[in-house]
C-alpha cells in the first residue's frame, strides 16, 4: 500500500513537472513571438502615426493633415476608384483562381505539375515587368492592339485606366489567391464524398454542400488578401494608370512628388481602415471553422470525369496561355533593339555595361537576400502560426499575435519602406511624454542585409501566415490532444505530427517568399544601402533612365531564378513529400 | 497518510509558485537591465548626437544623376583621389529626396550630387543642408547656384523641359510638329500629349511653373493650361516617361526634358526634340553637403572636385549648359545657344508657391480626370 503510493506520488509529481516546463517553453515562445510582431511591425508604425499629426518640419498639428486630406476634392474620387477596383479585381482573381485551384485539387485533369508550376507564373514576373509587358501587349502600340502588325483584327481595351489597372492587378493577385486556395482544396476528406455519392447527391449538390463548405476558411482569406493587395498596390496604376486615380497613388504623389511625409503618413493611415475591417469580418467567420482532416480523415483521389477534366484543361491553359504571353512579350522586349520600330534581336541587353543599378552584382545580391528570406521567414512563419492556432492557455496573447500577423497585409510597401527609415535609423528615441531617451538597440540594422530580409519577412507576412493557418486549421485538434494525454511534449507532436502534414504548405511558404523577394521594390527603395544594390530595384532603375531592354532582360532572368529554384525544389524535396504524404494514403 | 498527501500537493504548489516566482524576478530583472543600458545620461545625450563615427576615407554620396553617366564621371575623382572610397545611391529625385528627408534624424548621405535644385530647397528649408562654399566656387554662373555666402547648393549643369516628338507616329497621324507651347494648345492635338503629372513629378512641376511665370499674368497662364488640358492623354508620374511613350510610339508627343528626347534619338528611336519658341522650364542639377554632426573632410573633397573644370567638361559632354563654363561644344541636338532657351524661372518662387500651385492644378485638372471606361 505504502509502495504503491508513493510511485504513483513520484509520477504525478514527474508529469506536473514536465507539463509545467512545457507549458513555459510555450509561453517563451509565444512571448518571442510578440515581441518579434511588436519589433517588426507595430513599432515601425509608430514615428508614421506620429508623423500624420504633424506639419513637414515636424510642429504638432494635430488632426490638420486629415482635416486637409478629407477635404480634398480628390479624395473621394480616389476612394471609390480604389474600391471598384480592388473589387472588380478580387471577384476575377478569386473567381479564376478557384476553378484554377479546383482543377488541380479535384480533378484528374492532365499536366497537373505543369499547370501547379506556371499557375504562379505571374508571381515570378517584376510588377514593373509585369506592366512593361501590358503596354507591349495592349498599349496603343500594342501587339494585340494592332493585331500583330496587321496581320489579324486588333483588340483595343483601352488600357490606361481602371481597365489596365485591374488587368495588371489580376496578374499580381491571381498567384497569391491560388496559393492560399490550393492549399485550402488539398486537404480534404475522401469519406465526405463518398458518404454524397452513396446518398446519390448530384455532383452541384455535392459541391455546394461538402466543397465550398470545406474551403470557406481560405476562401475568405483569399477574398480578404487579394481586396487589400489591390487596394493598396500603387505599382500597377501608376504605370498604366493613366488619369485613374487611387489612393495609393495618392500616396506616391505626395511622397516622391512632393516630399511631404507627413500627408504620406495621413493617407497612409487611411489604408490601415479597410484592413481592419477585412480583419474584424475575417475573425468573426472563421470564429465558427472546424478541422476537416480528423485523424481518421482519407485522402481524396479524384476520378476521371473526361468532360470536366477537358474544360478544366482548357480553361487553365487560358490562364496560363494569358501570363505567359505577358513573359515571351518581356522575353521579346529584352531581345530587340528599339521597340517596335526596329525588330533586330541580340543579347547585348544581357551584358547590363552601360547601364546602371548594379548588373550581375545586384542580381547576386538578390539571390542571397530572398534566399535568407525564404529560410528565415518560413520557419518564423510557420512556427508562429503553430503558436497561435495550436497553442494552448494564453488566449489573449494567441489573439493579439494573430492580430499583428494579419497588419503587415494593409501596409503599402512603400508605407512599410518609409516606417523602417523612420523607426531603425533613429539613434536615440524620446519616450513620448515623460523626456526619456534611450538608445536604440535596433539601430544596428539599419543599412545591412538584415533589415532587407527583415522587411521583406514582414512585407510578406500575411499571406504566409493565412497559408499556414488554413493548412493546420484542417489538421485534427486530436493529434495534439491525444499527444497531451500521453505526456508527449507539444514540440515533438509539432516535428513529428504538424510539420510533416504540413509540408506542402511549409514548401509553398518557402517558395512564395523566395519569388516575392525576388521581385519586390517598394519597401526596399528606401532601404538598400549603397554597398547591396538589388536586382528589382534595378529593373526600376532601369526603366526610368529609359534602358527598357535591359530591364526587361533583368526581369527574364529573375523569372527564369525563380522558375529554376522552383523546379529545384519541388525536385529535392520530391522524397520528402511522398513521405509525407504516404502515410495519409490508405 | 492524509497528512503526508496533504504535504505533497502543499509542497507541490509552493514549488509552481516558487518557479512563477522565480522566472518572473529574472525576467524582470532582464527587462530593467535592458532599459538601463539602453536609457541615456543628459551628457551623453549631447555627445551621442554629435558622436558618429568619422571615417574619413569613404562617404556616401545620394545622386540623382544618370546611371550610365556616373560612372564615367568617377573615374576623373577616382584618378585624382584613390585614397577615398565613393559609395553611390542612385536613384530618382523624388526618391533620393525622400529618402534624405525620411533620414534626417541620422542622415545617412555625406554629400548629394547631381539633385534638382528644387528639390535641395525642400531639404534646406527642414535644415538638413550644409552651406559651404567650394573651391572654384567663384567660376559658377551666380545664375546656377543658391544666392546666399557660403551657399547651400551650388549647380552642376541646366536640364530644360523640351517636347519629344514622334516623327513616324506624328506623320501617321498627319500632325505638323510643334513648334511652341502655343502650338501644343491646338484642339488637332487633342489626345496626342502626355506630359509629367506636376503632382508627383518635378519635371511635370518645372513645366507648370514656367508656363505661370513667363504668361502675362497667372490668371493667362491658367488659361493656357486649362486649353492644354484638353488636348493632354495622360499625365504621367514621372519625369522621363512621357518621353518614353513618345518613342515607344504610345502617343505621338510627350512633354519632358531635353537630356532625355537627345538621348532618345541617339538610340535610334524615330523621336525630334523641341524645344520651344517662348522658352523652357529649366532647372539646376545641384550639390550639396549634408548637415551631420561629424562633417568628413573627404566630402568637401568631393564638391570641391564636383565644381572643378576637369568634371565640368565631362557634363558638357551630356548637357548644353553648365554651371561652370567649357570649352566643350554642346552635345548634338540642342540649340546652339541653349542659354538663350532658358525662359525667365525663379527656383525661390517655385519653391515657395509650390504648395499652392499644385493644389489648384489638382482642382483644376486631378479631380476632374474621370474613368473613361
Amino acid at each position: 500500500m505504502a509502495l504503491t503510493s508513493s510511485r504513483q506520488r513520484t509520477g504525478s509529481r514527474d508529469r506536473a513537472f514536465f507539463i509545467d516546463t512545457e507549458s513555459w517553453i510555450m509561453r517563451g515562445l509565444l512571448g518571442l513571438g510578440i515581441v518579434w510582431l511588436v519589433v517588426g511591425v507595430v513599432l515601425p508604425l509608430f514615428p508614421m502615426v506620429t508623423r500624420s499629426f504633424q506639419d513637414t518640419a515636424g510642429t504638432w498639428v494635430r488632426q490638420a493633415n486629415y482635416v486637409r486630406y478629407l477635404t480634398t476634392p480628390a479624395l473621394a474620387q480616389s476612394l471609390t476608384n480604389s474600391l471598384w477596383v480592388a473589387i472588380a479585381t478580387t471577384l476575377l482573381s478569386v473567381g479564376l483562381g478557384f476553378i484554377y485551384a479546383y482543377a488541380l485539387t479535384r480533378t484528374a485533369m492532365p499536366g497537373k505539375k505543369f499547370f501547379r508550376t506556371l499557375g504562379l507564373l505571374s508571381l515570378y514576373i517584376p510588377p514593373l515587368a509585369n506592366a512593361i509587358g501590358l503596354i507591349y501587349l495592349f498599349g496603343n502600340q500594342g501587339l494585340i492592339t494592332n493585331g500583330i502588325s496587321g496581320i489579324l483584327p486588333g483588340i483595343n481595351i483601352n488600357l490606361y485606366g481602371p481597365n489596365g489597372i485591374i488587368l495588371g492587378e489580376f496578374l499580381y493577385c491571381f498567384p497569391q489567391a491560388l496559393i492560399i486556395l490550393i492549399t485550402a482544396l488539398n486537404l480534404t476528406d475522401a469519406r465526405l464524398y463518398e458518404a454524397a455519392e452513396v446518398l446519390g447527391a448530384s455532383p452541384i449538390k455535392t459541391f455546394f454542400t461538402v466543397t465550398l463548405p470545406s474551403v470557406k476558411y481560405g476562401l475568405i482569406s483569399a477574398l480578404f488578401v487579394c481586396f487589400i493587395l489591390a487596394f493598396t498596390d500603387f505599382g500597377v496604376p501608376k504605370v498604366v494608370g493613366g488619369n485613374y486615380n487611387v489612393l495609393a497613388t495618392d500616396i506616391y504623389k505626395q511622397v516622391i512628388g512632393q516630399q511631404n511625409l507627413s500627408m504620406g503618413a495621413t493617407i497612409s493611415v487611411f489604408l490601415l481602415v479597410p484592413s481592419v475591417l477585412a480583419f474584424v469580418i475575417d475573425r468573426i467567420v472563421q470564429r465558427r471553422q472546424t478541422a476537416l482532416v480528423s485523424a481518421k480523415s482519407v485522402p481524396l483521389q479524384p476520378k476521371p470525369k473526361p468532360v470536366l477534366d477537358w474544360v478544366m484543361f482548357g480553361f487553365c491553359l487560358l490562364v496560363v496561355l494569358f501570363a505567359f504571353t505577358v513573359f515571351a512579350t518581356i522575353i521579346l522586349a529584352s531581345l530587340v533593339k528599339v521597340w517596335p520600330y526596329d525588330f533586330s534581336l541580340s543579347f547585348q541587353n544581357y551584358s547590363f555595361r552601360g547601364v546602371g543599378g548594379g548588373g550581375y552584382a545586384a542580381y547576386w545580391n538578390s539571390i542571397r537576400m530572398s534566399l535568407y528570406t525564404a529560410l528565415f521567414g518560413t520557419g518564423i512563419v510557420f512556427i508562429g502560426a503553430y503558436l497561435i492556432e495550436k497553442g494552448r492557455g494564453l488566449k489573449g496573447v494567441r489573439s493579439l499575435s494573430y492580430f499583428l500577423s494579419t497588419i503587415p497585409l494593409a501596409l503599402p510597401g512603400l508605407v512599410l519602406g518609409l516606417a523602417y527609415v523612420f523607426f531603425f535609423n533613429t539613434r536615440i528615441w524620446w519616450i513620448p511624454f515623460t523626456g526619456i531617451a534611450i538608445y536604440n538597440p535596433f539601430h544596428g540594422l539599419y543599412g545591412t542585409m538584415a533589415i532587407l530580409v527583415m522587411v521583406n519577412i514582414v512585407h510578406f507576412y500575411t499571406v504566409c501566415f493565412l497559408t499556414a493557418t488554413t493548412a493546420l486549421k484542417q489538421i485534427d485538434a486530436e493529434f495534439e490532444a491525444v499527444s497531451a494525454s500521453m505526456s508527449v511534449p507539444f514540440y515533438k507532436t509539432f516535428w513529428r505530427v504538424t510539420v510533416p502534414l504540413s509540408l506542402p504548405a511549409i514548401l509553398e511558404i518557402g517558395i512564395y517568399y523566395f519569388v516575392n523577394a525576388m521581385v519586390t521594390v517598394s519597401a526596399l527603395i528606401f532601404l538598400y544601402p549603397a554597398k547591396l544594390p538589388l536586382a528589382s530595384v534595378a529593373i526600376v532603375n532601369m526603366d526610368d533612365a529609359g534602358d527598357i531592354a535591359a530591364a526587361a532582360a533583368m526581369s527574364t532572368l529573375i523569372v527564369l531564378t525563380s522558375l529554376g529554384v522552383r523546379l529545384l525544389y519541388s525536385f529535392l524535396t520530391q522524397g520528402v513529400r511522398k513521405r509525407s504524404e504516404a502515410w495519409l494514403s490508405r | 497518510m492524509v497528512s503526508t498527501r496533504f504535504k505533497t500537493i502543499q509542497s507541490a504548489f509552493s514549488r509552481h509558485r516558487w518557479r512563477r516566482f522565480i522566472s518572473l524576478l529574472s525576467l524582470s530583472c532582464l527587462v530593467t537591465l535592458f532599459v538601463a543600458a539602453c536609457a541615456v545620461s543628459q551628457e551623453d545625450l549631447q555627445q551621442a548626437e554629435g558622436g558618429a563615427t568619422s571615417d574619413d576615407t569613404s562617404i556616401t554620396v545620394y545622386t540623382a544623376l544618370e546611371d550610365d553617366q556616373i560612372g564615367d564621371y568617377l573615374t576623373s575623382f577616382e584618378a585624382q583621389h584613390p585614397d577615398i572610397e565613393v559609395n553611390i545611391v542612385r536613384d530618382s529625385t523624388g526618391i533620393i529626396t525622400a529618402k534624405l528627408l525620411a533620414e534626417a534624424d541620422n542622415p545617412q548621405a555625406d554629400v548629394v550630387w547631381g539633385t534638382a535644385a528644387s528639390s535641395l530647397l525642400v531639404a534646406e528649408d527642414r535644415g538638413l543642408l550644409e552651406p559651404y562654399a567650394p573651391k572654384g566656387l567663384e567660376a559658377v554662373n551666380p545664375r546656377f547656384r543658391d544666392s546666399a555666402n557660403p551657399p547651400t547648393w551650388v549647380g552642376i549643369d541646366v536640364w530644360m523641359s523640351a517636347f519629344c516628338v514622334n516623327t513616324v507616329e506624328s506623320e501617321k497621324l498627319g500632325l505638323p510638329i510643334p513648334k511652341s507651347w502655343a502650338d501644343l494648345a491646338n484642339p488637332a492635338y487633342k489626345g496626342h500629349i502626355v506630359m509629367s503629372n506636376p503632382a508627383s513629378s518635378g519635371t511635370g512641376f518645372l513645366s507648370v511653373s514656367t508656363i505661370l511665370q513667363n504668361s502675362a499674368s497667372e490668371e493667362e497662364g491658367w488659361a493656357y493650361l486649362d486649353a492644354l488640358h484638353e488636348n493632354v492623354a495622360q499625365y504621367m508620374h514621372s519625369g522621363s516617361r512621357p518621353c518614353r511613350a513618345a518613342g515607344q510610339g504610345e502617343y505621338p508627343i510627350g512633354i519632358s526634358f531635353g537630356y532625355r528626347a537627345v538621348k532618345q534619338k541617339a538610340e535610334g528611336e524615330p523621336i525630334e526634340a523641341v524645344f520651344p519658341e517662348e522658352g523652357s522650364g529649366w532647372d539646376v542639377e545641384a550639390n550639396a553637403l549634408v548637415k551631420k554632426p561629424v562633417i568628413k573632410e573627404a566630402a568637401k573633397t568631393f564638391l570641391d572636385w564636383a565644381i572643378s573644370v576637369d568634371a565640368s567638361e565631362k557634363y558638357a559632354q551630356n548637357f548644353a549648359i553648365t554651371a561652370v563654363k567649357t570649352d566643350v561644344p554642346p552635345p548634338e541636338g540642342f540649340p546652339a545657344n541653349a542659354e538663350a532657351q532658358l525662359a525667365e524661372n525663379d527656383l525661390k518662387w517655385a519653391a515657395t508657391n509650390r504648395d499652392r500651385i499644385l493644389e489648384e492644378w489638382t482642382k483644376r485638372y486631378d479631380a476632374k480626370s474621370e474613368p473613361k471606361s
